[in-house]
């Protein structure tokens, strides 16, 4: 039992520091190699087009159900749904957009990174980018990195608007609530520093699943079963990552007053 | 030249390099023969640095590959090497064309403009036509390992390391394959180090010869001395017999 927690620590500790490394290079790189632009743009576009759908959908109605829930608990208890459009807003643009949008990257384009990495791990590929004059955190790591940065916080903002405009059709359709007054309750309460609280959050989910999607896919072994792994692998430790770090990040924020 | 002293590599506990030493020499071919698992392909891979050699040297022209640390350095060592990957390891998500011109971007002066030219000439050089438009998938076994080839010529190597460059294809195919390794020999005048257990082949191509066996060079020589040998683990290996010492030690083990 023992043993076997052991070897479990043994192999996060050597992946976390296996992921360090591998930022590290990223860093030395950076500055000393030019820049992959094609790739970069092509990742972005390959990422957003991927996730754009289904962050749509999964934001729509979890801003209608979020409307819903708080319209039928405040309505119970004043008598009306009031503040219907804060409750929305507030647990959409500082929580729920940038987890949910997270979520989703993670499962449809963070997926497709290990997988694209992991097969060109065991069929070589990898190798042959060293003998050819580059290496796999120049030509693959950064341009994903980049992209991963570039387009989470923009699915973000996507994410709140269609939650926004989710609650907005319960609220108007199903509770009653005046399209006006549900958009004043959003502007009256909320302020920059809300809409920077997520965003601040995306641009960290970005570099975490960027980091460990690429890490899983460089290290993976072991023919088709190991790709298979390195992905079922990436896709939940960035899910758990998300729930994790969101805690913490809500809690540090917070403290700065953001 | 490329010297070779004490090599020693260990994955985990298993060590399967132990003080293999070899000289290298310009513009000959040199066939590194041995069984499945003798570490042939991990050998070669300690020459680029593509594996993390355990102990000993690798001096290519007098510089030790081993104890470069700068990342810097160490690509432009590898700029000597080109490296045939045994499946030919194309980048799947590109063409044909792109493939063989993936190097040119990072290794040469060449403009983007000759990119085709230098493609279609490389192309040519090992003996194909018009299939630059074609995804890797759409290959044969045979196609891939020329046009990978091409790929390692279009950045003008030094020296070409090929992994088991005939395992895989039929006997024509293979003989193809020998033929065109002997003709980069004679017309660009490249290092060749060949990692193989095919004996026409070695026979056909190599200037030496170095039979690798449980991690360790047991014999060296030209392809008449290999042929002549009174060794009985190269006899075995090189007649192609179950019945002999490596297979007594295998069923040993």
């Amino acid at each position: 039992m023992f043993k076997l927690i052991g070897k479990k620590i043994d192999s996060l500790l050597m992946q976390t520091g296996g992921a360090a490394e591998m930022i590290r290079s990223v860093l030395f790189w950076l500055g000393r190699s030019r820049f992959e632009w094609k790739q970069t743009v092509e990742q972005s576009v390959s990422i957003g087009v991927n996730s754009c759908g289904v962050t749509a959908l999964t934001s729509l109605f979890t801003g209608m159900v979020l409307a819903l829930q708080a319209g039928n608990t405040i309505g119970n208890i004043f008598g009306e749904p009031i503040f219907v459009g804060t409750i929305v807003s507030f647990s959409l643009i500082r929580e729920l957009g940038p987890v949910l949008t997270g979520v989703v990257v993670s499962g449809r384009a963070g997926a497709a990174v290990t997988a694209h990495i992991g097969t060109m791990a065991v069929t070589e590929q990898l190798d042959a980018l060293y003998t050819l004059g580059t290496n796999p955190t120049r030509y693959l790591v950064i341009p994903r990195l980049f992209a991963f940065l570039i387009t989470m916080p923009v699915l973000t903002v996507f994410s709140n608007v269609f939650g926004v405009i989710g609650g907005y059709l319960v609220a108007a359709y199903a509770l009653g609530v005046p399209g006006e007054v549900y958009f004043n309750d959003i502007t009256t309460f909320m302020g920059v520093k809300d809409f920077m609280h997520g965003f601040i959050k995306s641009f960290i989910f970005a570099f975490m699943i960027a980091t460990v999607c690429c890490y899983k896919g460089i290290s993976t072994r072991g023919g088709a079963e190991g790709v298979g792994k390195a992905t079922t692998g990436a896709v939940v430790t960035t899910i758990v990552l998300i729930l994790v770090l969101d805690y913490f990040l809500t809690a540090i924020l917070t403290a700065f007053g953001i | 030249m490329i010297e070779i002293i004490d090599l020693k590599k260990n994955f985990g506990p298993k060590q399967v390099l132990k003080d293999v030493n070899l000289n290298i020499e310009d513009g000959k071919i040199t066939c590194i023969l041995g069984g499945s698992g003798s570490g042939k392909s991990t050998l070669i891979k300690c020459l680029v640095r593509l594996i993390e050699a355990s102990g000993g040297k690798i001096l290519v022209d007098g510089k030790d590959v081993t104890k470069i640390n700068s990342e810097v350095k160490l690509a432009a060592i590898r700029r000597h090497f080109g490296y045939l990957f045994q499946d030919g390891a194309l980048f799947d998500s590109m063409t044909v064309g792109e493939n063989v011109a993936f190097g040119l971007k990072y290794l040469t002066d060449v403009p983007p403009a000759d990119y085709p030219k230098v493609v279609k000439e490389k192309l040519a050089l090992v003996g194909l036509k018009d299939v630059e438009h074609l995804n890797p998938s759409e290959l044969s076994g045979g196609m891939r390992k020329r046009v990978s080839l091409a790929r390692v010529l279009a950045v003008n190597p030094k020296c070409i390391l090929y992994d088991e460059p005939t395992t895989g294809l039929d006997p024509i195919m293979s003989d193809i394959i020998s033929e065109l390794i002997l003709d980069l020999k004679h017309k660009l005048g490249v290092t060749s180090v060949v990692i193989t257990h095919d004996m026409n082949s070695a026979f056909k191509i190599a200037d030496k010869i170095a039979f690798l066996h449980e991690g360790r060079i047991l014999m060296e020589g030209t392809p008449e001395e290999f042929r002549r040998t009174d060794n009985p683990y190269v006899k075995q290996f090189v007649s192609g017999s179950s019945h002999g010492p490596i297979q007594m030690k295998i069923m040993k083990d």
